[in-house]
């Protein structure tokens, strides 16, 4: 104990379950990247399915819906994160009432997160042989069948690595967003142990954040794995 | 006695595709009448339209102009020049009735065998024990019968194509539509799907429509043929009328093709014999059809004639239990024998063509 004592004093001193705690900001970071994920997964994906079913050779081809999701998509897509985090403040204030702390952070996480992966479950869905639609067609098949017992089955895999990978993102960015004070390990790193030179803090929020990130991506790749069939 | 009325009936089909500074007609105007029980055979290079024209029977591909009559049922029809299509949730009851295979299967990957199989019925909502019947009944008519769990990526090209004439089969169609379904199949493969397509054809009455770059294939089962070239149907008939007297050239190319005569040709024409072909010996062409196959022709030109044969290369087609050959032979003689030889031949039905030399 002494040991740790001497070499992370910092760490020690910072506690579990205060404010700036470990606990904390673990917590923090967890409920920011899943929350944040489910909002903007469900955008990403209804927003990558449009992608695809409203293409020009898509099953409900229409070019006017379809040029508007695209542009809705490539213009959040083309605005780095850091900005639109002070950009969107407003529209967060008026959906969250506040402009600080985790809730707050969901508003740009979410709108940050869903435009790049509506472009990889698009590309995802893009690989979904174009005569496996075509055959569930000539036998039949109704839209709502083509979207999910053909489209999301048979990429199934494939949406499961393109989610572990903006899964891992996210994490980046609420250690951005936690950089101007929402919270989380990427606040104690940056907020706490860079401005108060507790390199021992940095190092360990660090730590966190890559265990994280290594369990996100064995437990993607192992499901990718198993719902495999090619 | 009452006409048999056509199960699939196209009138005037026209598939026009708009690009971006041009319009290309893949389809022109074509007609064609489809009994139940037959197993037509369209036949055409790539870029023929024949694929096109077929995906018209079930709207995978709406025609620009024209009627789609399947059954009595318009699925499209042209009233004052505008084309009206069938709405879309009948659409779909009327293409379960129409079976469709690939030449690249369009099994679904992450499906098992069962399951694709069951995938035209899933909104029967049958039992378990039912379901289970169902795909044994139809993987055994397939002979696939042990691997309902199997994953698509554990079969053989084959087995993959069986597993998809399996799943057309679900909805017990009255046509099926064989889109190249064995052009990426090896030859013994092909011909035991073929063989498939034909017992299914017997036994359930099933309707075919056959749709190859390859004359084999529609030799082997089909009782009629279209050949299209360039968005047209350019001949049709039974399949012995078009073997045995073709019209267009493109035909003639691929029935000699398919019967290996085009290969032959080629190495008995190579041969030092035919180079040298001394006069009055005669290189000559063959082709019969039918009973005149069972004269002992080349014994008699000998006999009656003294005319002798040297046969270079034959082949013996047996279209719907009817043999139509051809025979590459030269023959040698004195003129007039030749001459009277020639006469005789040709009062047998058999069709004489001199390819190197002259008759005095």
């Amino acid at each position: 104990m002494t040991w740790i004592n001497r070499t992370f004093p910092n760490v020690i001193q910072l506690g579990w379950s205060s404010d700036l705690g470990w606990g904390t900001a673990i917590y923090q970071t967890l409920y920011m990247t899943f929350v944040s994920a489910i909002i903007g997964g469900l955008l990403g994906l209804i927003f990558g399915f449009g992608l695809v079913l409203f293409a020009e050779d898509g099953i409900l081809a229409n070019k006017p819906i379809y040029w508007i999701l695209d542009k809705i998509v490539s213009v959040f897509r083309a605005i780095p994160f850091i900005i639109l985090l002070a950009f969107i403040m407003p529209f967060t204030n008026f959906l969250v009432h506040t402009t600080i702390g985790v809730n707050a952070a969901l508003v740009p996480l979410s709108l940050g997160v869903f435009p790049f992966y509506a472009r990889q479950v698009q590309n995802a869905l893009v690989s979904v042989d174009d005569g496996i639609i075509e055959a569930a067609q000539s036998f039949g098949a109704t839209t709502f069948e083509i979207i999910f017992k053909v489209y999301f089955r048979e990429s199934l895999a494939d949406l499961i690595r393109v989610s572990t990978v903006t899964l891992i993102s996210l994490v980046g960015l609420t250690a951005m967003a936690g950089a101007i004070g929402s919270g989380g390990l990427g606040n104690i790193a940056i907020s706490v142990g860079y401005s108060r030179f507790e390199a021992d803090i940095t190092f360990v929020a660090t730590l966190l954040i890559v265990i994280f990130i290594f369990i996100i991506q064995f437990v993607g790749d192992f499901l990718a794995k198993v719902s495999s069939h090619k | 006695m009452t006409e048999i009325q056509p199960i699939i009936r196209l009138e005037n089909i026209d598939v026009t595709f708009e690009q971006k500074k041009q319009s290309v007609k893949a389809v022109k105007n074509v007609s064609l009448d489809i009994l139940p029980g037959d197993i037509y055979g369209i036949v055409g290079y790539s870029g023929a339209g024949k694929s096109t024209l077929v995906r018209t029977i079930n709207l995978l591909q709406k025609p620009t102009h024209g009627n789609v009559v399947i059954n009595g049922t318009y699925l499209a029809k042209t009233t004052d020049n505008k084309e009206n299509y069938i709405a879309s949730k009948e659409l779909r009851q009327q293409r379960k009735k129409i079976g469709m295979i690939f030449q690249h299967f369009n099994l679904m990957n992450e499906r098992t065998v069962a399951e694709n199989v069951l995938f035209p019925i899933s909104h029967l909502k049958l039992s378990k024990s039912q379901r289970k019947d169902k795909v044994n009944e139809l993987l055994e008519l397939v002979g696939l019968a042990n691997r309902a769990n199997a994953y698509p990526s554990q079969l053989s090209g084959g087995q993959k194509q069986r597993v998809a004439i399996a799943r057309a089969l679900a909805s017990e169609p009255e046509i099926l539509i064989s889109d190249e379904a064995t052009s990426a199949l090896d030859p013994k493969t092909t011909n035991s799907i073929l063989q498939l397509l034909k017992k299914l054809n017997i036994e359930l009455g099933l309707t075919i429509v056959l749709i190859t770059h390859e004359m084999q294939a529609v030799k082997e089962i089909a009782n009629k043929i279209a050949v299209m070239e360039d968005g047209e149907i350019i001949e049709r008939g039974s399949l012995l009328e078009i073997f045995t007297a073709p019209q267009k050239q493109l035909t003639r190319d691929f029935i000699d093709t398919a019967t290996n005569l085009e290969d032959g040709l080629r190495k008995v024409k190579s041969q030092t014999a035919i180079k040298n072909l001394q006069a009055p010996d005669i290189f000559v062409q063959l082709s019969y059809a039918g009973a005149s196959t069972d004269q002992p022709l080349i014994t008699s030109l000998f006999k009656d004639f003294n005319v002798t044969a040297n046969v270079l290369f034959g082949n013996v087609e047996i279209l719907q239990e009817t043999p139509v050959g051809t025979l590459l032979a030269i023959l040698s003689g004195k003129d007039t024998d030749l001459t009277a030889a020639i006469n005789s031949i040709k009062k047998q039905n058999v069709k004489v063509e001199i390819l190197k030399g002259e008759l005095a």
